[in-house]
C-alpha cells in the first residue's frame, strides 16, 4: 500500500530504495537476532522438546529413555486424565460463554452515557489487572466453609439454613471454579468489546431508527454483525486462555474434591512437578495441543474475515 | 492510539442526544444503572472483602455474631507489619519487581528490533516471521513449563531469578512485538524516507525518529509487559524453590500457607500489597493499557 504510493517518478528515494534492498536481508536478519534467539531457545525448542519428553518415561533426576506411544497408552487407560478432559471442555465451553454474554452486555451498558465514564470503565478492569493469584486467594476466603461471607449473607436474608459448601462437593466445586473464572475475564472482554463498539458509526442506529427498527433489532442487525470479526478473535483469545488455565485452580481446589475440578493443565503440573513424571506430564501437555490448534484456526480465519469486511486491503 | 478513542466518544455523545427521547430516566434506571451497579458491585467486592480483612484484627475475622463482617470494628495494621518484618515478604515484593524490570527491559528491547525489522526493513519472509511471532503469542506457558524446566535445569540456572527473567520473555515479546509492529505501521513512511535520502542509517532512524514518535507505544508494551510479568505464576512456582527467591503470588501461597490453620488476615494483607504496586501503575496509565490491551487483541 505504502509502496505503491511513494515509488512512481520520485528517481531519488527509488534509487535509495535500490541500495537498500541488497542490504535488506542482512539487516533484518540483525534486527532480528536478539528476538530471534530468545524466541528459539526459549519457545520453540521447549516446544519440540516436551513432544519428545511425552515419548520418553523421563523422571525428575533421571534423563529418560525413548518409550514410544506407552504414555499416551497409559493415558489412554486412565480414567482421571478422561476426567479431566471432561473437566477442561465443560469449564471452557460454560465459561467462555458466560464471559461472553455477559462482557458484552457489559460493554453495551458502557457504551451508554454515562456519569463518570471513565472511571467506571476504568476499575471494571481492575479484576484483569489484578494478579490472579491474588484475587483467587481473596476469594478461597470468600468460599470458606464456614466464614463465607455470601453464605452468612444468604443465611441473613433468610434464603438458605447453613453455610454453602462452595469448594466441598464436585459440582459446587465445578460451579464456583467456573464463576471465579468469569469474573476474571469478563472485564477483558467487556473493554475490548467496548473499543469495538465506539467504531460503530452512530448514523447508522440513527437510521435505523427512523426506519422503525426497534433497540432489539439494532442490536441484531447492526451491532452485532458490525462487531462480529472482533468477537471471534476477542473469544479465541478467551478460550485459549480459559482452556490453558491453572493458576485459579491451583489456588482454590489443587484439582480437588475427586479430581471433579482437575484441568489438563493442573493435571500436567501435578504428575509432572510434585509427581516427578515429566514424561507423562509432557504427554498431558501435548494432548491440549490439538484443541489449541483448532482455536489458533479459528482466530485465523476471524481475522482473514475481517480483511474481507473492511474491503479487502489487506496490506 | 491513545487519541483515537475521543472522536468514537464524542460521537456516542451525540448518539445519546439525539436518541435520548428512547430512554427516559425510569427506563435508563432498570435498563442501564441497575445492571450496572450489580456488575461493578460484583466485581469490585473481592477486593473490598480483601481490604477489610487485611485490616480486621484476629478475634473479629471469624466472629460474625459479635461483629458486622462488613467493616473493620478495630482496625489494625499488625497483619500488615507482620508480613513486612516477620516473613520474607519484602524479600519477594524485592524479587518480583526485580524479575520483572529485567524481563520487561529485555522484551522490550528485543521487540523494538525485531518490530522494526517486520514493519520496516521488510526482508523477505518478514511476513512470515509477522504470522510466526502472532502464533508464538498464542502458545501458552501451561504447555511449555515441563520442557522448560528440564532445560533451566540443564542450563544450571534453576531456583535463580535469572531462570524467571529469561523465560518470561518467551510470552512478552510476541506479544509487545505484536503490539509495536502495529504502533509502528502508524507513523509515516515518508518520516523514514526523509531520512534516508539525507543519508541516515537504519539505526539513526530507528533511534533518532521511530522511538522518540512511539514513546505511547512503548509506554503501553512496557506496562503491559510488566503487568503481564508480575502476575506470572507457573514458571515461577515450577522453578524457584527455595523461599528467598520466590516472587509475591508464589510466596504468598505456598509460605503463607502453613497446614490447616489459614492466617487469613496476614494472606489478605499479602494479597493486597501484592497487588497495589500493578493497581497503581495501572490507575495512572489507564489509557495505555487499555490501548495496548484491545490493540493486541485488535490486528
Amino acid at each position: 500500500m505504502t509502496e505503491a504510493a511513494l515509488s512512481p517518478s520520485d528517481v531519488p528515494a527509488a534509487r535509495t530504495r535500490a541500495s537498500i534492498t541488497q542490504s535488506k536481508g542482512f539487516l533484518g536478519l540483525m534486527f532480528m537476532l536478539p528476538a530471534a534467539i530468545f524466541l528459539l531457545v526459549f519457545l520453540t525448542y521447549p516446544l519440540g522438546l516436551g513432544v519428545w519428553l511425552g515419548f520418553t518415561d523421563t523422571r525428575i533426576g533421571r534423563d529418560g529413555v525413548f518409550v514410544g506411544l506407552e504414555n499416551y497408552q497409559s493415558l489412554w487407560d486412565d480414567s482421571i486424565f478422561w476426567l479431566s478432559v471432561f473437566n477442561t471442555l465443560l469449564y471452557t465451553v460454560v465459561a467462555s460463554l458466560l464471559k461472553f454474554a455477559l462482557g458484552l452486555w457489559l460493554a453495551l451498558l458502557l457504551n451508554e452515557h454515562l456519569p463518570f465514564k471513565a472511571f467506571i470503565r476504568a476499575i471494571v478492569l481492575l479484576p484483569w489487572v489484578v494478579p490472579t493469584v491474588l484475587s483467587a486467594i481473596a476469594f478461597w476466603w470468600i468460599y470458606d466453609t464456614q466464614f463465607s461471607i455470601i453464605s452468612w449473607a444468604l443465611m441473613n436474608m433468610g434464603v438458605i439454613d447453613s453455610p454453602i459448601n462452595f469448594l466441598g462437593s464436585p459440582n459446587n466445586a465445578r460451579a464456583t471454579v467456573i464463576f471465579t473464572n468469569v469474573w476474571r475475564g469478563i472485564p477483558f472482554v467487556a473493554i475490548t468489546l467496548l473499543a469495538g463498539l465506539q467504531t460503530i458509526s452512530p448514523s447508522l442506529h440513527e437510521a435505523a431508527t427512523l426506519d422503525g427498527a426497534t433497540s432489539w433489532q439494532r442490536f441484531r442487525f447492526i451491532t452485532l454483525p458490525m462487531l462480529s470479526p472482533l468477537i471471534a478473535v476477542v473469544m479465541t483469545f478467551s478460550v485459549l486462555f480459559t482452556f490453558t488455565d491453572f493458576q485459579l485452580i491451583y489456588v482454590l481446589t489443587r484439582g480437588g474434591p475427586l479430581n471433579a475440578t482437575h484441568l489438563m493443565a493442573t493435571l500436567s503440573f501435578q504428575r509432572a512437578i510434585p509427581g516427578g513424571q515429566l514424561g507423562e506430564g509432557a504427554a498431558i501437555a501435548v494432548a491440549m495441543v490439538p484443541f489449541l490448534l483448532s482455536a489458533i484456526l479459528f482466530s485465523y480465519f476471524g481475522l482473514q474475515r475481517r480483511r474481507w469486511q473492511q474491503g479487502g486491503s489487506d496490506a | 492510539m491513545t487519541y483515537s478513542a475521543r472522536p468514537a466518544d464524542h460521537a456516542m455523545d451525540d448518539e445519546s442526544v439525539g436518541m435520548s427521547y428512547l430512554n427516559r430516566a425510569p427506563r435508563r434506571l432498570v435498563t442501564v444503572y441497575l445492571p450496572l451497579a450489580v456488575f461493578v458491585f460484583v466485581l469490585l467486592f473481592p477486593f473490598y472483602w480483601m481490604t477489610i480483612t487485611a485490616l480486621k484484627p484476629n478475634d473479629e475475622l471469624t466472629n460474625f455474631r459479635d461483629f458486622n463482617p462488613l467493616w473493620p470494628e478495630n482496625p489494625t495494621l499488625q497483619h500488615i507489619r507482620y508480613l513486612l518484618f516477620e516473613t520474607s515478604y519484602p524479600g519477594w515484593l524485592l524479587n518480583t519487581m526485580l524479575v520483572s524490570l529485567g524481563s520487561t527491559i529485555l522484551s522490550l528491547i528485543a521487540s523494538v528490533l525485531g518490530a522494526y525489522a517486520i514493519e520496516r526493513i521488510r526482508f523477505s519472509g518478514s511476513r512470515w516471521i509477522g504470522l510466526g511471532i502472532f502464533l508464538a503469542y498464542l502458545v501458552p506457558p501451561s504447555i511449555l513449563f515441563i520442557p522448560l524446566a528440564v532445560m533451566i535445569f540443564k542450563f544450571g540456572i534453576y531456583d535463580s531469578k535469572l531462570a524467571l527473567i529469561f523465560t518470561y520473555p518467551t510470552f512478552l515479546i510476541p506479544f509487545c512485538t505484536w503490539l509495536l509492529m502495529g504502533y509502528f505501521r502508524s507513523i509515516p513512511y515518508e518520516l523514514e524516507e526523509c531520512a534516508l535520502v539525507d543519508g541516515a542509517s537504519r539505526w539513526q532512524i530507528l533511534t533518532k525518529i521511530m522511538l522518540p514518535l512511539s514513546v505511547p507505544g512503548l509506554i503501553s508494551a512496557g506496562i503491559f509487559a510488566f503487568t503481564l510479568s508480575w502476575n506470572e505464576f507457573i514458571y515461577a512456582l515450577t522453578f524457584i524453590q527455595s523461599s528467598e527467591n520466590k516472587t509475591v503470588p508464589v510466596g504468598v501461597l505456598t509460605e503463607l500457607v502453613r497446614g490447616d490453620v489459614y492466617e487469613w488476615g496476614a494472606l489478605m494483607a499479602g494479597a493486597l500489597l501484592g497487588s497495589l504496586p500493578v493497581v497503581l501503575l495501572y490507575s495512572f496509565f489507564v489509557d495505555y493499557y487499555v490501548s495496548s490491551m484491545t490493540g493486541a487483541v485488535k490486528e
